[in-house]
């Protein structure tokens, strides 16, 4: 089998995802096509040569629909030769792509594939395209429906995260976010969104609360009492996980991943079409898999999966320098580092999704070549990414540079 | 027209054909299989008599119609069963036809092209409530006697003749799920504001003005039959959509656990149904009605909970040798909690109380205890002050025996102390009549050791009431060695007077119920022992269907009567009769740290000032080391507690104190909430199959003990291939018959 290696990696900044984010100017397959006009031009890629372009997006529906990627290439001028799919894993979708992409060049089919996501949750809302899992009792009462903020407030329950422990995490992610814009640690991956007339719409993550600390953060009312009491879903986790007597809210959006635009697109290739391409290879996709978890809970999918991921490649946890777990919300990082016993200084150390953002499909990409970017940076050879995903899932995959 | 047995047609001249129902020799009209087929009759001659306009559909009864009749469709499934043997798939056709007999029936109304109006003169329940919403006009007397509901999921079926699909498409979505998921009764005005009917008229008015509503030009189609039709609740995928179903999905968990497949088959029904046009609709619901048909949970449902309960309230028991007792006069001697309960509910059914005390100011006090659950029933709006007044002046507080003269029956509830009842039994005895029944209400004492302090054993028995007395529908009847036909008949028809359900015991330690309930709170016991966390043991139980969990169930009774129960269980049958691990655990809680339960505030659980929410005692997970929870298998502590709780029902059957399966079951669910969709104690076992339960109680006897080994009796069924209902048959009389 052929190795698939990371050739580049860009992301657009993260907008707000509201009506008055930056980004909600900028129609969804347009944040694609930038990635993609990005990847093709500071690598000189013959477009024509491009074997694939995966794209996770998570509400793949009205202006999102009709397969993006497909749809970004004619907006970036790709060749029509150039393919695109559509893809959703929830959260994962991005880090899903790149190793759908690994697959197939490993796999053999696929010389050159461009992997990424895009979401504008600004423009298309979270939950647009709908689905069973949570609208047909033949799937939620067997599958035990509960929103993501419950989940997380019954991780923090059950694994004993106090609200000041989660307040603690939040304002660390945005400290260190914070401190790795100052120092320009983003500023090879990161694209500035331009107009047609080259002025600048954004060139930065503007969700970022820099400055923020547990004071400010103390003021915040929990965001998922009303459901979780009313709405019949606190007594749905506990269904699941009878021990816990009572849930704790201790999520808000001040530890909560951040809802805003972006995109993000990564170049795979094989070492002859990196060859070809006159490229170096800048990482190796390793290895990766998936997990199904336990859905109530939803959110510790990420546990099971190093698990099964460090098995697979004969890996320890040893093994692995730098960890990217995605910022969905702060108790999700800490129950990992709690199952792992990882130090903070070996996790996020850019900080996350809380500071910065999650627009959804494309985050995994995102976060891997933030990763890269920082292996690179401190001279070290490997990472771990991972993100948890609704419905109880866990996708991960692991780095090496070459 | 045609002669029907059950209904009468009568079309005046402005061409309306006036529909009675009133079937002969029932006091309720039900859906029959001759009902439906002369129904069916009346449609297709009303719609084929040109000379008839539209139909006004009423009964001839006070009431309008209790639904369909259950026995129909247990009869409905035995033939199923039987086909079953041939093959299985036409077997499964026959019952998926049948279930969907009223439903095309009611669509073939619908769709008649004339128009029908309902006029609901009364009680309209299920099936009768869903011809109602298949009419295109729905009118109700404006009478308190009128309560629709569609009821059936309270027996583990579900409305199944169009009334999930015709619900949704009338009214809001989420009064409509709450509505049919809890069986709830609607009043008229209630039924008017969610556009159930459309009218409510004065009851002498009715048909006039269900009459009126035809005249009126009553469009003979209904809603969804127009081109345009838009569902109340706006399509299921949109916004108002996805904040319904999610939570709906979740409440129902909630509530149901999900033990009750005939309330999640309503979700579902009205789900897929609201996504396709209406008669697909329908057939997606006549579907999930034949599923929930056969399944275990409707078919125990229905036995225990309605035609069991039914026998047992009728007097199932009751020898039928002794003339039916009318009381006149009823003594209550001790007007503590339980004594001031009994005359609250003897008053209620408006037989006079003498309530007997030491002194008058207890006496009194224990009337004032009626006084203050009629104020509560008042402030809800279910009685008047009329109605409290009325039922105090049958209350007459006294410390004089000879006030009980006269008395039919004297039910004694003083102190739990065989002296103290020897003295009441013996002064009561000496004014009230040779043939008058003396019943005494213990909870603790054998019937045949206090029948020893009277000159009459043969009219002596026990009656034991609950407590809460005015809310816990079932009562003990406990027969003592000399008890006589006469007592158990008189005991019988009280039972039914005060509108309770009897069951009849036999004499022993702690009855039927008592024993149950004891093993249930050991489970719990154990497992505090064993680390599993305190959370778990409460939430597991209520998983499993029970009402209340086992540790505030004790903090209920009190956690020092546990400890009381242990320690004179000790002192008659010796140490080896209390686990001492579980004496040890309640002497910490009540000597150690003075955790009595609910009473001081301090149990298993901590009960905080309203309107905080008691939580567990946080140090009880200190007193033994914990497990770690995901560990554990939560389905088997679930089983647990269901299994300890039948097996010792089992016993009690095998001791011969229960005689009747009905009465072990029905009485389960009513004293101690057992698990209802089981059916009960005994059809927990039979629907488990006898087998398979007796593997799993051996599992569980070899991990956690002797309180699951099952009796011999078990064994000896299984051998034979016997039920409950097969070894103790209820019906002996009809299987000869048969």
């Amino acid at each position: 089998m052929a190795d698939a290696f990371v050739y580049d990696a860009v992301r657009t900044p993260r907008g707000r995802g509201k009506k008055d984010g930056s980004l909600h100017e900028v129609p969804a397959v347009r944040l694609a096509a930038k990635t993609l006009e990005a990847i093709r031009d500071r690598n000189g890629l013959d477009t024509s040569t491009v074997d694939d372009i995966i794209f996770g997006c998570v509400d793949p529906v009205g202006e999102a629909g009709s397969v993006i990627p497909r749809s970004a290439a004619f907006e970036a001028g790709y060749d029509n030769k150039a393919p695109g799919m559509q893809i959703s894993r929830f959260c994962a979708s991005g880090l899903d792509a790149i190793n759908l992409g690994a697959a197939k060049i490993a796999g053999g089919s696929d010389e050159i594939v461009i992997a990424g996501g895009v979401e504008s949750m600004s423009r298309v809302g979270m939950g647009m395209s709908g689905g069973a899992w949570f609208m047909d009792p033949s799937v939620g009462l067997p599958g035990f429906f509960v929103p993501q903020g419950v989940s997380a407030d019954l991780i923090a329950t059950k694994y004993g995260f106090s609200r000041d422990d989660v307040d603690a995490y939040a304002v660390e992610s945005q400290r260190r976010s914070a401190h790795s814009w100052e120092q320009g640690y983003f500023k090879n991956s990161v694209i500035t969104i331009k107009d047609q007339n080259g002025l600048t719409i954004l060139d930065h993550d503007e969700h970022m609360r820099p400055g923020t600390d547990m004071q400010s953060l103390a003021s915040l009312n929990p965001s998922f009492v009303m459901p979780g009491e009313m709405g019949g879903f606190n007594a749905v986790a506990i269904q699941r996980h009878p021990e816990v007597e009572a849930i704790n809210h201790v999520h808000h959006a001040g530890n909560s991943s951040g809802i805003v635009d972006g995109a993000a697109a990564i170049l795979l290739g094989s070492e002859n079409a990196g060859k070809a391409m006159g490229l170096k290879p800048r990482a190796r996709i390793r290895a990766f898999t998936n997990i199904g978890s336990e859905p109530a809970i939803m959110l510790t999918g990420p546990v099971d999966v190093t698990k099964k991921l460090l098995d697979k490649a004969g890996m320890s946890l040893a093994d692995i320098d730098l960890f990217e777990l995605n910022e969905a919300f702060a108790s999700v990082v800490l129950r990992y580092m709690q199952a792992f016993d990882i130090p903070h200084d070996k996790i996020n150390v850019n900080g996350g999704a809380i500071a910065m953002g999650h627009p959804l499909g494309a985050t995994g990409a995102m976060i891997l070549g933030t990763v890269l970017d920082e292996l690179e940076r401190r001279d070290l050879n490997t990472a771990l990414v991972t993100l948890c995903i609704g419905a109880g899932m866990g996708t991960a995959t692991i780095i090496e540079r070459v | 027209m045609a002669n029907y047995t059950n209904f009468t047609v009568e079309t005046d001249s402005d061409g309306i054909a006036l529909v009675t129902w009133n079937m002969p020799d029932k006091s309720m009209n039900v859906f029959t299989e001759e009902v439906m087929n002369e129904l069916e009759q009346i449609v297709d001659q009303t719609t084929a008599d040109e000379a008839v306009k539209g139909v006004v559909f009423t009964s001839g009864k006070e009431t309008f119609s209790g639904g369909a009749d259950l026995t129909m469709l247990q009869k409905m499934l035995g033939l199923y069963e039987a086909k079953r043997g041939g093959n299985e798939e036409e077997a499964m056709r026959f019952l998926f036809d049948n279930a969907g007999r009223m439903t095309w029936l009611f669509r073939k109304l619908e769709t008649s092209g004339k128009p029908w109006v309902s006029a609901i003169n009364g009680t309209c329940m299920g099936g009768a409530f869903e011809l109602s919403l298949a009419c295109h006009g729905r009118v109700a007397a404006d009478s308190d006697k009128v309560k629709m509901a569609l009821p059936e999921v309270k027996v583990g079926i579900f409305p199944g003749a169009g009334g999930t699909q015709r619900v949704m498409r009338l009214t809001d979505p989420q009064s409509g799920l709450q509505m049919l998921t809890s069986g709830q009764n609607l009043t008229p005005k209630k039924a008017k504001s969610m556009g159930l009917i459309q009218e409510i008229a004065a009851p002498d008015q009715l048909i006039d003005a269900a009459k009126a509503m035809i005249k009126n030009g009553l469009k003979p189609v209904q809603p969804w039959d127009e081109k345009g039709f838009k569902l109340p609740g706006g399509p299921v995928y949109s916004a108002a959509g996805a904040n319904l179903w999610p939570p709906a999905i979740a409440i129902l968990r909630r509530e149901t656990f999900g033990n009750y497949p005939g309330a999640a088959a309503i979700l579902r029904a009205a789900y897929e149904g609201l996504l396709v046009p209406f008669d697909t609709g329908l057939r997606i619901e006549q579907r999930y009605f034949a599923q929930i048909l056969r399944s275990t949970e409707a078919r125990m449902m229905i036995r225990s909970l309605f035609v069991s309960l039914q026998e047992l309230n009728k007097g199932a028991r009751r020898p039928s040798s002794v003339p039916e007792s009318k009381f006149t006069k009823i003594g209550v001697l001790g007007a503590g909690f339980m004594g001031a309960g009994i005359a609250f509910v003897t008053a209620k059914a408006g037989i006079p109380v003498v309530l007997l005390d030491r002194d008058i100011a207890a006496a009194e006090k224990g009337k004032a205890h009626s006084a203050g659950l009629m104020d509560g029933a008042i402030k809800k709006g279910r009685a008047t002050a009329e109605q409290k007044e009325k039922l105090l002046s049958l209350i007459t507080p006294t410390v004089d025996y000879k006030d009980l003269e006269g008395c039919d029956l004297v039910i004694e509830a003083v102190f739990e102390d065989s002296e103290v009842k020897k003295g009441a039994t013996q002064q009561t005895e000496a004014v009230i009549a040779a043939d008058a029944i003396f019943a005494s209400n213990t909870s603790t004492i054998p019937i045949s050791a206090l029948a020893q302090n009277s000159s009459r054993p043969a009219n002596f028995i026990g009656i034991h009431f609950f407590s809460p007395v005015d809310k816990m529908m079932l009562v003990e009847i406990i027969l003592g060695e000399k008890t006589e036909d006469k007592a158990i008949a008189t005991a019988i028809d009280y039972v039914r007077a005060i509108k309770k359900t009897p069951i009849v015991v036999n004499d022993t330690r702690g009855f039927y119920v008592n024993r149950c309930v004891l093993r249930y709170m050991a489970e719990a016991f154990q497992m505090v022992i064993e680390g599993v966390p305190p959370a778990m043991i409460e939430n597991a139980a209520r998983m499993a269907g029970m009402p209340v969990g086992p540790l505030a169930l004790t903090d209920e009774t009190a956690i020092d009567l546990a400890q009381k129960i242990m320690k004179q269980t000790i002192r008659d049958l010796g140490e080896k009769a209390v686990d001492p691990e579980q004496f040890k655990l309640i002497n910490t809680m009540v000597d150690t740290h003075g955790r009595l339960g609910r009473k001081n505030g301090k149990g298993f659980y901590d009960y905080p000032e309203k309107p905080a929410k008691k939580h567990l005692w946080p140090e009880l997970k200190t007193l033994y080391p914990q497990q770690d929870a995901d560990s554990l298998d939560v389905e088997e502590v679930k089983q647990r507690f269901l299994v300890t709780i039948a097996l010792e029902a089992a016993r009690v059957m095998e001791e011969g104190i229960v005689t009747d399966p009905r009465e072990a079951d029905v009485g389960s669910i009513l004293a101690f909430g057992f698990a209802p969709y089981t059916g009960g104690v005994l059809s927990y076992i039979d629907g488990m199959g006898m087998k398979k339960f007796l593997k799993l109680a051996a599992d569980l006897e070899a991990k956690y003990g002797p309180q699951f080994k099952a009796p011999k009796l078990l064994a000896d069924m299984a051998e034979k291939g016997e039920t409950f209902y097969d070894r103790f048959n209820p019906y002996p009389t009809a299987d000869k018959a048969a």
